[in-house]
């Protein structure tokens, strides 16, 4: 909202000021309140972390107990993608070329960030990590290659980078209905297959994440590539390739 | 006796950036702090004894989110040079906001 008047502006600041501190204080009596009661679901975590195939309870909250919830962001990143994709008509980056600086460090890094990525992905089982940690460093080597004067191949932009953002949410959605079908509920992965199910899920939504966020940077839409583009013969993983 | 001096600094360090960040009228100057303001909350995340969130908030909060809003401006730099070419007047008004 915009307020032309400085006197009605003067007051609105005073009001908000107000609301502000009213806020403010009230959160801090909450926060001094709750501060006596026990805190926390971590004692029910531990005792059910041997069913969960995972050893770190962040991981365990975040893809098995709360697995809907991480269906959910996936989603939200995806449509967040989408809408800057709606925006249209933004203006490309300029092709300069990179200096011998950036140049040599981009082809020195981005490989690195790429297995960064993979073992954040594979330690997020049992330690600090995980798809979203690892996920933002594939974007990061995006953004990296992207500023170095990279582009993605006309053969890679078009249905097969789709496919790959849309297979973290596909996939979990995928493995969710499986496990209905099979006779769970939606998400409920028995203890003996659920290693291996968040393996396979964290590492759709890590490509997911990566190809996302990369793709929120470069902002406009890529087209859909040549005509007689093959999606058969190209790789998931077009982050590591130098032209 | 360190550890409180050290997360005292922390604190007061990041409310002095979030302030900093949000008042500075250099909109690019503003991004720098927020990066910063991001890598110090990783750290105090850190002290919390919440890796998980600090190497989130490393990689997403300080990283990605910085690099987005780095992109952002660039675009806008590009897009206010046709409508208003002699004065910057269209960077007041986005400060003012």
């Amino acid at each position: 909202m915009s307020i032309t008047n400085p006197a009605t502006g003067k007051a609105f600041r005073w009001l908000v000021m107000l609301l502000l501190s009213a806020i403010g204080g009230w959160l801090a009596y909450v926060m001094l309140v709750l501060s006596r009661s026990p805190a926390g679901l971590g004692d029910q975590v531990a005792a059910q972390l041997n069913t969960t195939g995972v050893g770190n309870p962040v991981t365990a909250v975040l893809l098995n107990f709360r697995g809907y919830d991480t269906l959910l962001e996936m989603a939200v990143l995806l449509i967040a993608l989408l809408g800057v994709w709606s925006l249209g008509g933004l203006a490309d980056y300029q092709d300069t070329a990179p200096g011998p600086t950036l140049d040599t460090l981009s082809r020195v890094l981005a490989p690195m960030l790429i297995m960064v990525a993979a073992y954040l992905l594979w330690v997020g089982a049992d330690a600090p990590g995980g798809a979203f940690q690892a996920g933002s460093v594939l974007g990061a080597a995006g953004v990296l290659l992207q500023l170095a004067g990279w582009r993605l191949g006309d053969c890679f932009s078009g249905m097969l980078l789709r496919v790959v953002l849309i297979s973290g949410l596909g996939l979990f959605i995928l493995v969710g209905a499986g496990l209905l079908l099979i006779g769970g509920a939606f998400l409920q992965y028995p203890p003996a297959l659920a290693g291996g199910l968040i393996l396979l899920i964290e590492t759709a939504a890590t490509l997911t994440i990566g190809a996302t966020l990369a793709a929120l940077f470069l902002g406009n839409r890529p087209g859909l590539g040549p005509k007689k583009a093959d999606p058969e013969k190209t790789e998931p993983d077009h982050g590591n390739q130098h032209p | 006796m360190l550890h409180w001096a050290f997360d005292g600094l922390l604190g007061t360090g990041l409310l002095w950036l979030a302030w900093r960040a949000l008042t500075t009228p250099d909109l690019f100057k503003a991004i720098v702090l927020f990066f910063s303001f991001g890598l110090l909350m990783a750290l105090a995340w850190v002290r919390l004894n919440a890796p998980d969130v600090a190497l989130a908030e490393a990689a997403i909060g300080a990283g990605l989110t910085g690099a987005l809003l780095l992109a952002a401006l660039a675009r806008l730099d590009t897009s206010n040079q046709p409508a208003n070419p002699v004065t910057g007047d269209g960077e007041s008004d986005l400060v003012d906001h």
